[in-house]
């Protein structure tokens, strides 16, 4: 039945919901992934950004906050070339944490 | 009283201390390595938040410190532990027996060049806060061009909070002492646009939050939330900032006629100097240890050792003073109890 209209999921983030298990594993792999304070130094270097919108940022707070297929889709744009490593006032291993994320998430990356 | 009291470091916390014990009665010894008294507070300009003349601040003090002895472009070439006291040979070919130091060697300000993609010390229009509160004073900087001045910026935490500089400590003044010089270069040149890229701001002292809201509400200033990546210099000779505005999740890029870079304070090289001399331990910040860090700040692990100011960690001015009056106190407890 065509009722003119329908419903949309509700973009709101319900941590209740958030799968805090694999970023868990994550957290054991690379425990460094918790000092991020979300500068922006790693998006504002990345030169996959500009055309992907490609953020490590967004990556960490996206896994945290139950966006991984988000996540995912905007990691395949990563070259892996390391430029946020170098910039982290934190830091954290940036391009090493990318790998684990690729091994924990890996599934959801199919 | 015949007790000798020696003071290293003439900034502040050494000249309010001086002033105080003078009062006690006491006759303390000044070592200052430059040939001025005042530290980095006879540099500045103004002080945040009522825009206190910092000049006033240093010649109260130095007037009120005339009585004590003070030796200026010295320093201590070597201290010899006696059995309980401290022999102190001077630069001068002084030499001093006393039992009781106080160090008020302070802090050193960053170096903006080691942050080397912020361009200080490269492109001309790059300065530092220190630049800018010296150009305050003086009106001598030829990298500000008072003719064309219609965006500015500020960077906050330039080599504080960053591990990559090797200070991951927060130095604590930098935010407010952004939005003081921002307002003042609004109030010099109100047609200009004024930025702040920062990450947190921490509006933590008196008066400091109604401050920063002034600077947004009465002066306009635009707060960008994004650390700086990189700075680059463009056709014309301005400077392009570059960085992750992260409230839109959106690159952000501006042109800007004069930046400023908040660099941060580290414990000065005079001060670990002392410490190695007395053999004081450094804190995992790399400023002096205090014995104990919320109940005995101004109490060094050795006795007869005394701290005051900056040499223990990022400190404000009232705050600095407050520890100069305690340490005077401190030692004339300690004199007394003798």
């Amino acid at each position: 039945m065509d009722f003119g209209f329908k419903l949309s999921p509700s973009s709101a983030i319900n941590l209740d919901k958030v799968d805090t298990e694999k970023f868990a594993e994550l957290h054991r792999a690379e425990p460094d992934v918790y000092k991020c304070m979300a500068c922006g130094s790693c998006t504002s270097t990345c030169p996959a950004n500009r055309f992907s919108g490609m953020s490590v940022r967004k990556v960490i707070l996206g896994l945290q906050r139950g966006k991984e297929k988000e996540v995912i889709a905007m990691m395949k744009n990563c070259m892996l070339c390391g430029k946020c490593s170098m910039v982290c006032p934190r830091g954290i291993n940036t391009r090493h944490l990318i790998l684990s994320i690729c091994r924990i998430y890996g599934e959801d990356m199919k | 009283m015949k007790e000798n009291i020696v003071i290293i470091g003439g900034g502040i916390a050494g000249l309010e201390a001086a002033c105080q014990l003078l009062d006690l009665g006491y006759k303390p010894i000044i070592i200052e390595k430059s040939d001025h008294l005042g530290g980095h507070v006879a540099d500045w300009n103004c002080l945040f938040p009522d825009m206190t003349p910092a000049g006033d601040i240093v010649s109260a003090l130095i007037s009120k410190a005339a009585d004590a002895n003070i030796f200026l472009n010295t320093e201590i070439s070597f201290v010899n532990k006696l059995q309980d006291s401290y022999n102190i040979m001077l630069s001068n070919g002084i030499s001093i027996i006393t039992r009781i130091m106080l160090v008020t060697t302070g802090f050193s300000v960053f170096d903006a060049s080691k942050k080397e993609e912020y361009g200080y010390g490269v492109y001309d229009q790059v300065i530092t806060n220190k630049d800018l509160e010296h150009w305050f004073n003086t009106g001598d900087d030829r990298r500000v061009n008072d003719s064309a001045m219609n965006a500015i910026g500020f960077v906050h935490c330039v080599g504080s909070r960053d591990e990559k500089a090797r200070n991951s400590q927060c130095s604590k003044v930098c935010c407010i002492t952004a939005v003081k010089q921002a307002i003042e270069m609004k109030q010099k040149f109100p047609e200009a646009m004024v930025y702040c890229f920062y990450m947190d701001l921490r509006m933590f002292g008196k008066k400091y939050e109604d401050f920063y809201i002034s600077a947004q509400r009465d002066y306009g200033i635009r707060f960008i939330r994004g650390r700086v990546s990189e700075v680059s210099e463009n056709i014309d000779g301005r400077v392009i900032v570059k960085a992750e505005d992260t409230l839109s999740g959106k690159p952000v890029k501006v042109t800007l006629d004069l930046l400023v870079l908040m660099a941060g304070m580290v414990c000065s090289q005079d001060s670990t100097k002392v410490a190695n001399m007395i053999k004081l331990p450094l804190d995992s910040d790399g400023f002096l240890k205090s014995a104990d860090n919320v109940a005995d700040i101004i109490d060094s692990p050795k006795e007869g050792i005394f701290y005051a100011g900056a040499c223990t960690g990022p400190k404000t001015v009232p705050e600095t003073l407050a520890e100069a009056r305690a340490a005077a106190l401190k030692i004339h407890l300690y004199i007394m109890k003798k």
